[in-house]
């Protein structure tokens, strides 16, 4: 842990905690919680994505089944309402880790591309369950959930704090992981998994131990949004725009790193949210989407956050060999006898 | 027994289609070791070309392929040489995957803004007819699109094994390097595969717009019908991807007739985790990339 870090991470958690009592306009407000979803949701697709280099095109599924838990459990059983939804997010979270676990496995025996197709199947077939469990899920229906008790002044501020919780709990894990063995193991399964079993890593306990706790993360994040919109529609909560936008905001920021996917965040929803409040039609941004994408993959490949410690490098290490090439080139004046 | 074989009959030629659009995904891993994402959404490119062709100027959907092959050649040629050529990183495997999918959204929006989200079906004066078969019900609709689609493997057939540029794509697909080294300019080779890969969408999107309502989002269905049908197949196998469409057709009609339509949607789902937990490579397939 450096200086610099801990005291990065300090000013972003103050500044986030101190937001909404400066602030006070509902829309900034609206926009400001769903950045904060779309932060967490990216930090998550990081963990499997970014540093495992499994790229799950399928997350949206996991999003959507958290909502769906959690509407569910409200309706059938009232969970209460007020705070108490909010405590039970944890427990949303292990639900949809548990059952995805299995398909998991099965779609990680094979690489990468194989765990991409899976994954974008699963994605179709949660939103085919959604619209025909009807019993369950009311089909195209939808389900309702009583809409939050809380005070219209302040009406944002408890998801606003729950996203903003799940992100920092996000954030922190990604730091743990790219400090820790486990983190050297995902990239290196990312780098070369077959050299990396090898010696001896643990690939497929590393690979379920990211993915796991991507699912966790993004279920909590599907119930907190469940809440939130108090209606639970198929083509909402499963929604393939979720999944390229988690893609999208990872990528911009720089994979496998902290900071990328929140800033990949902080950057594209705001925007995005804008669009949609101003011109309305939400397909537009569809294109927009393909297009930053495009663009991203063609011209900035490794994101910001790498492109410009690269940068950094590349500029520390000219200072330095301008530095020895003078320091060699006074030698070599002394050397020359005069 | 009787509703068994109708099932059968039904799953047969529509597999037959889905033979069709599963050739050309897999002809494409075969050359560029790329997952074409957007695969789906060049079907649907082709069935709504053919729907505009239908409804504005009256061209029959089998006339209409005469002109969509080649917009769709073409298209899949500006999508190899504008997006995935120029990837040069590391792990240009994953960001390709990622750049079509790109694409696949980038259609999805543009068809979304021309022709809206309504379902649209062609429907052309013999849509409902059927023909009678020692008592078996074969809708006529399914049967042209099951001998077009039949026709248009027998094309991509031919033009893989009979001519120069064919030998020269199946030479990327066995040996990229030596295929090189042996004078193949594997760049041609790939925009041209990639072209020819797509091309197939144009008749396979025609037959589907006559078999099946669409609407732009209907990619993300199919797309995972052809990938199920790819892995069961092998990736890169065209004989595989045929036997793995019928195989699908047949087990995801048997399905509807004896379990539920809306299970039938699970089967293809269904297959591809057994595929992948008893024999990963597929029915044809040789070994995926690192694949335990």
């Amino acid at each position: 842990v450096t200086k610099l870090g801990l005291v990065r991470g300090a000013v972003f958690v103050a500044l986030l905690a101190c937001f909404p009592f400066i602030v006070h306009a509902h829309w900034v407000l609206n926009i400001a919680v769903f950045t904060l979803m779309y932060a967490g949701l990216a930090s998550a697709w990081n963990l499997v994505g970014g540093f495992a280099g499994y790229p799950s095109l399928g997350h949206a599924a996991f999003f959507g089944a958290g909502a769906y838990v959690e509407a569910i459990w409200f309706h059938h059983h009232s969970i209460g309402s007020g705070y108490l939804p909010f405590v039970a997010l944890p427990i949303v979270g292990l639900v949809v880790m548990v059952a995805s676990v299995p398909v998991a496995w099965v779609a990680m025996r094979t690489r990468a591309d194989v765990f991409a197709i899976v994954t974008i199947t699963l994605l179709f077939v949660a939103q085919t369950l959604a619209f025909n469990l009807r019993s369950l899920t009311g089909g195209s229906q939808g389900i309702g959930i009583h809409p939050p008790p809380f005070a219209l002044a302040i009406f944002e501020r408890p998801f606003y704090f729950a996203f903003a919780s799940i992100l920092v709990i996000a954030a922190g894990l990604t730091f743990l992981t790219s400090r820790s063995r486990m983190g050297l193991s995902l990239l290196a399964v990312r780098s070369d998994e077959d050299k990396a079993r090898g010696v001896g890593v643990h690939v497929t306990l590393a690979k379920l131990t990211a993915f796991s706790v991507s699912v966790w993360l993004t279920a909590m994040i599907g119930a907190v949004w469940a809440y939130y919109v108090t209606f639970v529609y198929p083509q909402f909560a499963v929604d393939p725009l979720i999944t390229i936008a988690m893609v999208l905001m990872t990528f911009l920021g720089g994979r496998a790193t902290l900071w990328g996917p929140i800033l990949g965040a902080f950057i594209l929803a705001p925007a995005q949210q804008y669009l949609a409040y101003t011109y309305g039609a939400s397909r537009l941004y569809l294109l927009a989407y393909a297009a930053v994408f495009l663009v991203i993959m063609l011209f900035l490949p490794r994101g910001i956050i790498p492109s410009l410690s690269d940068r950094r490098f590349a500029r520390t290490r000219r200072t330095i060999l301008a530095a020895a090439n003078a320091v060699a080139g006074e030698q070599v004046e002394q050397r020359v006898p005069s | 027994m009787r509703n068994f074989v109708q099932a059968v009959i039904i799953g047969v030629l529509t597999g037959g289609v889905y033979a069709l659009m599963a050739s050309g995904q897999t002809l494409i891993f075969g050359i560029m070791k790329v997952i074409n994402l957007a695969q789906g959404a060049l079907v649907i490119v082709g069935a709504f070309l053919s729907y505009s062709l239908f409804v504005h100027f009256g061209i029959d959907p089998f006339l209409s392929i005469l002109i969509t092959t080649p917009v769709l050649f073409g298209l899949g040629m500006l999508i190899q040489l504008a997006f995935l050529r120029p990837l040069r990183s590391d792990d240009a495997a994953e960001m390709s995957l990622l750049v079509t999918f790109a694409v696949a959204l980038g259609i999805e929006g543009v068809l979304t803004l021309t022709y809206k989200t309504n379902y649209k079906s062609i429907q052309t004066s013999y849509a409902n007819k059927s023909f009678d078969v020692a008592g078996y019900e074969i809708s006529a609709v399914r049967l042209y699109a099951f001998a077009l689609s039949l026709v248009a493997l027998v094309v991509l057939y031919l033009v893989l094994e009979r001519t120069r540029l064919g030998r020269a794509i199946r030479a990327t697909v066995q040996n990229p390097t030596s295929a090189l080294l042996l004078g193949v300019d594997s760049k041609k080779v790939a925009a041209i595969g990639f072209g020819l890969g797509a091309a197939t969408a144009a008749a396979a999107g025609a037959v589907f717009g006559l078999v099946y309502a669409f609407n732009p989002n209907s990619h993300y269905d199919l797309i995972s019908r052809l990938l199920s049908i790819v892995i069961l197949g092998g990736l890169g196998s065209i004989g595989g991807a045929v036997v793995g469409a019928l195989v699908m057709g047949v087990a995801s009609s048997l399905v509807a007739v004896f379990g539920s339509p809306v299970w039938s949607d699970f089967t293809f789902f269904g297959v591809l985790i057994v595929v992948l937990l008893i024999r990963p490579q597929g029915l044809f397939g040789t070994t995926l990339r690192g694949a335990s």
